[in-house]
């Protein structure tokens, strides 16, 4: 009980600045990629403390409190993750956190929000078989839901669930709006539907889901870490060394590729769903 | 058993009643009577048994029986003719086929078999009571303005609302009928008489689109009546019963009922209206709003559940088993993508309930503890939430004046209250911590441990479907458009009372859902999967969702709304011109902004996603009906 | 300290430009000139923005768009006018069409001449900006201490007079006993 308190604790605390500094990392290693030399790592705090020094501009009244609503669901999620909760509650409050920001979207009735917020829902319906076959996974291998249990197994399971690993890895692309993927709100330079999900917020409320944004990529970056968890030490380095690896694997998938239409999206998210990830699953239901 | 005698012959005198009463006034006052009458007797009856549980009732009549058996041939001879008025000659076929048979076998072979317990009351007979005394009610309280409307709309038509109310009661009747039916021949009758209701509440608007739903409503339903004989049949000649309680028991002490089993849940599945059958239910949105919510989301359509969940003891890994969850499970995928392509809301509400009651039927195929746990609280949370958005959808379309959810936009600023209500319907279909997504959680959950991973499979992909249309029309719901015109005080005091009772069950639901597994769904799957530990599901993760619906709660009621931030207008690119609902062209002309969701029709087209769906279940269940016969013939 | 300098995000308009200014400006953002070693990221979005960057003059067709865009962007906020044309209308000045530079519609706080202005003096002028930028949200913070110190000394005026009311009403009674 104490552990998980602390764990949660230190998730709330640390989170936001590994999630930032992992932020500032990968638009160093881009702009390294792209030839320049780009900003200081420690950029994006610069940008999230610019964002709440602005003058507080909104388009309706409920748009904020939405995102407010995200920005605590996401960060309840992360809680739950690292207090050793079910993952399935875990997959489902994430779902509810993603609704809220959908929602926020969609009341500005804005063009460019709109189309945002109806490429985030696709997204979300091209991640969503893969996410929860990996969690299912995880319970046909070790025998429980709960990520406590899974880190006390004891066996890697990361060979066992190569396939959903490497499926999960492919709709992470989506999770971390990497190219060619970042349908509905490109990160960095990028442009299309102007800003699309995020159009009409600004100031604290852009920071927040900024912030929110950090929260998610470190409890999905723990996610990658339960592939690897057997106990040991050895599990332990070799899983944070993975992350970290994946990590870069999607800045390099990043800078290699362009943004795909949502057609080629949905269709290629679910097609690895329901070939490596079901084979996966399959093998592990008649293995054990 | 008093109390059952009137739940069942109460709401047919009422019916009786209103069927000669034309005065509205009257009407109003009968109608609002009865049905807080009914909706207490419902609850009376729920204490009255609360401790003991389950009871067979040693209850035999003959004259029923007979009274039964006339009424029957009467309906027959009714149907036989309306087909060939009609010209829908496969239900005159049908009903042909089907009573004659019925009779015959009553008359020889069913005399002498003795049947002692006529009428049984169980838990999950309570909680069907409860659903069909309470939610029925509230129903037909709120047909009094909706129909007023209707026929304000349709003035010039002559006025049939007698026989509207009529049917409604009836079918009240018969669904309290039904679910404390031991002898499976009275099943049948009242099985019957809601397929009856159905085809003639369908048809109620007479145009030649209702005529032509009702009759495929009709033929549907009475392929799995011929279904629903021929397994009578069976279980009279082969094994010497016509109660349920026996089959059952014969079932779970190993000797194989398999055949009748699968016979019967094939007539679940056709009242259910899974794949192949589910067109019935599509194009039975063409009836008046209350309906569709009383019959074709919560009530009638979860009698053909009821039967299934009933048989789950002796479903599971045997072929009936297996063709249940595979056709329930098929259903659900693609009868949740079929929703994806629709932008009329009651098309969608129509194939998610298709879509549900499939998740049901692969719970109750599976046949295990948790599975049926799980089966059963997606009756409860389905039958609150589906009719409160039915009904919501009703009072919008009488407002607004469209059933499409493109018009609903700006719904929130003309009429909030409804607009609030339709959000928490729509939450409580597939967002934690509602009822739906934990009774989900449960599905999955027994999915996995029962080890059949295709359905592993199709859940996945089915939430992923299920999240994306719904989300969609919860952005309609919430956008604020400006300048709207607040146009709530159209709405009827009566319809706000019961979208605000059922808007209040949706959450009491969930708040109440640990109480209601522990005392009345723990005690009932013990006794029916005897031998397994009643091992609470989910414990832990109850509290937590618990506390996550009072968040859900609370925020809104401090935060929503309150903002002292500058409103700016929304970028459209700068041409925006002042009022968020108009821009300038290229051509420096005004141009309203018209946004519309998306529908992937190319994707998720539902003829497309029907018949594929409708392909494999149905060969699956022709396989497997072969089989059986195969092996008795 | 005031971050905003620190990452100012840029919106970058095309008034009635030949887009000769531009290129030059997209030039900027290219690995050879890198300005994003500055924080500065080419948002699209007026709300997300901080520094206007607008080329070409202003005519009858864009003056509303040029308005509307500076009035959705959030305080502290600057407007950089990059080439002649920006800061005065340049050899277009005299057209029927053309009613001038952008100060025509919007204060502008750096003007960047040049036809086309060079990379190098256009980053010198955002980087100008970015001065403005903090006295700016030097005047921000201090308007906003400003009213807040009203609004409660207009708090306790009303406190202090209502409690002389009673003090008064007190007396009253008292005398009147």
């Amino acid at each position: 009980m104490m552990t998980n308190i602390l764990w949660v604790i230190a998730y709330l605390v640390l989170a936001p600045v590994i999630g930032g500094l992992l932020a500032g990392i990968d638009r160093v290693i881009t702009a390294r990629m792209q030839g320049r030399f780009g900003p200081p790592v420690l950029q994006p705090f610069y940008d999230v403390l610019k964002l709440t020094e602005k003058e507080g501009i909104t388009v309706n009244k409920v748009q904020d409190f939405y995102v407010l609503c995200f920005f605590i669901f996401v960060v309840i999620t992360g809680c739950f993750f690292f207090a050793g909760g079910d993952l399935l509650l875990v997959i489902f409050a994430l779902t509810l956190a993603s609704v809220f920001l959908i929602i926020a979207a969609f009341s500005s009735n804005s063009p460019y929000a709109q189309i945002g917020a109806e490429r985030e829902l696709l997204q979300m319906m091209a991640y969503e078989p893969m996410v929860l076959m990996t969690a299912v996974g995880f319970y046909i291998f070790t025998g429980s839901f709960r990520v406590s249990g899974i880190l006390s197994f004891g066996t890697m399971p990361f060979l066992y669930m190569i396939g959903i690993f490497i499926g999960f890895v492919f709709i992470l692309t989506i999770k971390f709006r990497k190219s060619p993927f970042d349908l509905s709100m490109s990160h960095h330079a990028h442009q299309e539907l102007v800003k699309g999900l995020t159009t009409e917020f600004s100031g604290k409320t852009l920071a927040l889901i900024e912030v929110a944004h950090w929260y998610e990529n470190i409890f999905l970056l723990g996610f990658i870490f339960l592939f690897f968890a057997n106990g040991t030490a050895l599990g332990t380095v070799l899983g944070l060394a993975v992350c970290l690896a994946t990590y870069f694997l999607e800045v390099l998938i990043d800078n290699s590729f362009a943004r795909m239409k949502w057609q080629f999206a949905l269709k290629s998210s679910w097609i690895i769903a329901i070939t490596v990830g079901f084979i996966n699953l399959v093998v592990l239901r008649f293995m054990l | 058993m008093s109390t059952i005698f009137f739940l069942i012959g109460f709401p047919l005198v009422v019916a009786i009643a209103l069927l000669v009463l034309k005065a509205d006034a009257i009407r109003d006052i009968v109608v609002r009577v009865a049905s807080v009458i009914i909706g207490v007797a419902s609850i009376y009856l729920t204490f009255q048994y609360y401790s003991i549980g389950s009871e067979l009732f040693d209850f035999q009549s003959e004259t029923i029986n007979s009274l039964m058996m006339g009424i029957e041939i009467c309906l027959a001879i009714v149907v036989f003719v309306l087909g060939i008025k009609y010209k829908k000659y496969l239900a005159s076929v049908l009903a042909a086929v089907q009573t004659p048979v019925m009779v015959w076998f009553e008359l020889t072979k069913g005399h002498s078999i003795e049947v002692i317990n006529n009428i049984y009351i169980d838990r999950l007979s309570i909680i069907m009571v409860l659903i069909i005394g309470i939610i029925g009610s509230l129903i037909c309280v709120y047909s009094l303005p909706y129909m007023k409307d209707f026929q304000h709309h349709h003035h010039g038509e002559k006025d049939r609302r007698p026989w509207f109310f009529f049917l409604l009661f009836l079918f009240l009747s018969a669904m309290f009928g039904l679910v404390v039916s031991n002898n499976l021949v009275w099943l049948y009758f009242f099985w019957e008489i809601t397929t009856l209701c159905s085809f003639f509440l369908i048809g109620y608007t007479k145009t030649k689109e209702a005529v032509d739903n009702s009759f495929k409503a009709l033929i549907y339903n009475l392929i799995g009546g011929v279904a629903f004989v021929l397994a009578i049949v069976v279980l009279g000649t082969y094994y010497g019963t016509l109660e349920l309680s026996t089959m059952l028991l014969f079932g779970t002490m190993g000797y194989s009922v398999v055949l009748p089993a699968a016979l019967l849940a094939f007539a679940g599945i056709t009242k259910a209206a899974q794949m192949p059958f589910s067109s019935w239910l599509l194009g039975a949105m063409v009836a008046p709003t209350p309906t569709s919510a009383l019959l074709h989301s919560s009530t009638m359509v979860k009698a053909g559940v009821f039967l299934i969940i009933k048989l789950s003891p002796v479903l599971g890994w045997n072929v009936a088993g297996v063709m249940v969850m595979m056709v329930g499970g098929i259903t659900f995928l693609f009868a949740s993508f079929a929703a994806i392509s629709q932008s009329n809301a009651k098309r969608v509400l129509a194939y998610s309930t298709v879509a549900n009651l499939g998740l049901i039927t692969a719970c109750a195929g599976i046949g295990t503890y948790a599975a049926v746990w799980a089966a059963i609280m997606l009756v409860i949370f389905h039958a609150v939430t589906k009719s409160l958005l039915f009904l919501c959808v009703g009072t919008a379309e009488h407002n607004i004046g469209s059933r499409d959810i493109e018009d609903m936009d700006g719904l929130f600023g003309r009429i909030p209250r409804l607009a609030i209500f339709m959000i928490v319907g729509i939450s409580g279909m597939f967002l934690a911590p509602f009822g739906m997504l934990v009774s989900k959680w449960a599905a999955m959950t027994a999915f996995i441990d029962s080890g059949n991973v295709i359905l592993v499979a199709i859940i996945c992909f089915g939430s992923a479907a299920t999240a994306f249309y719904w989300t969609k029309w919860l952005g309609k719901m919430t956008a604020i458009m400006a300048r709207r015109e607040n146009i709530q005080n159209n709405v009827h005091k009566e319809e706000w009372i019961v979208l605000g009772t059922l808007t209040g069950l949706t959450i009491a639901a969930i708040l109440l859902f640990p109480v209601i597994s522990s005392t009345i769904l723990v005690p009932y799957l013990t006794s029916v999967f005897t031998g397994v530990n009643a091992a609470s599901l989910l414990s832990g993760n109850m509290f937590i969702m618990t506390a996550m619906l009072a968040l859900v709660i609370l925020l809104p009621l401090l935060f929503f709304g309150k903002t002292n931030k500058k409103i700016v207008p929304i970028y459209l690119s700068g041409t925006n011109l002042g009022d968020d609902l108009t821009f300038t062209d290229s051509m420096q002309q005004p141009m309203p902004v018209s946004l519309k969701n998306w529908y992937m029709e190319d994707y998720f087209g539902d003829e497309k996603m029907c018949r594929y769906g409708g392909i494999i279940s149905g060969i699956i269940i022709a396989g497997v009906l072969a089989i059986l016969l195969g092996g008795v013939l | 300290m005031s971050y905003v300098t620190k990452s100012p995000w840029v919106i970058h308009y095309d008034g009635s430009s030949c887009n000769g200014c531009d290129i030059e400006v997209l030039a900027c953002l290219t690995p050879m000139y890198d300005v994003e070693r500055f924080g500065i990221i080419n948002t699209g979005n007026p709300k997300h923005a901080d520094v206007f960057l607008i080329t070409g003059a202003v005519n009858e067709q864009n003056k509303g768009v040029v308005k509307q865009i500076y009035e959705q962007m959030p305080e502290p906020k600057v407007v950089v006018a990059i080439g002649i044309c920006a800061t005065s209308g340049g050899i277009f000045k005299e057209c029927y069409n053309i009613l001038g530079g952008t100060d025509t519609v919007i204060p502008v706080d750096v003007y960047v001449p040049g036809c086309a202005a060079r990379p190098e003096a256009i980053i010198d002028g955002v980087v100008k900006g970015l001065g403005v930028l903090a006295e700016k949200r030097e005047t921000m913070i201090a308007k906003s201490m400003a009213v807040a110190q009203v609004l409660k000394s207009q708090k306790k005026e009303t406190a202090k007079a209502e409690t002389a009311e009673t003090e008064a009403a007190e007396i009253e009674i008292k005398e009147e006993a």
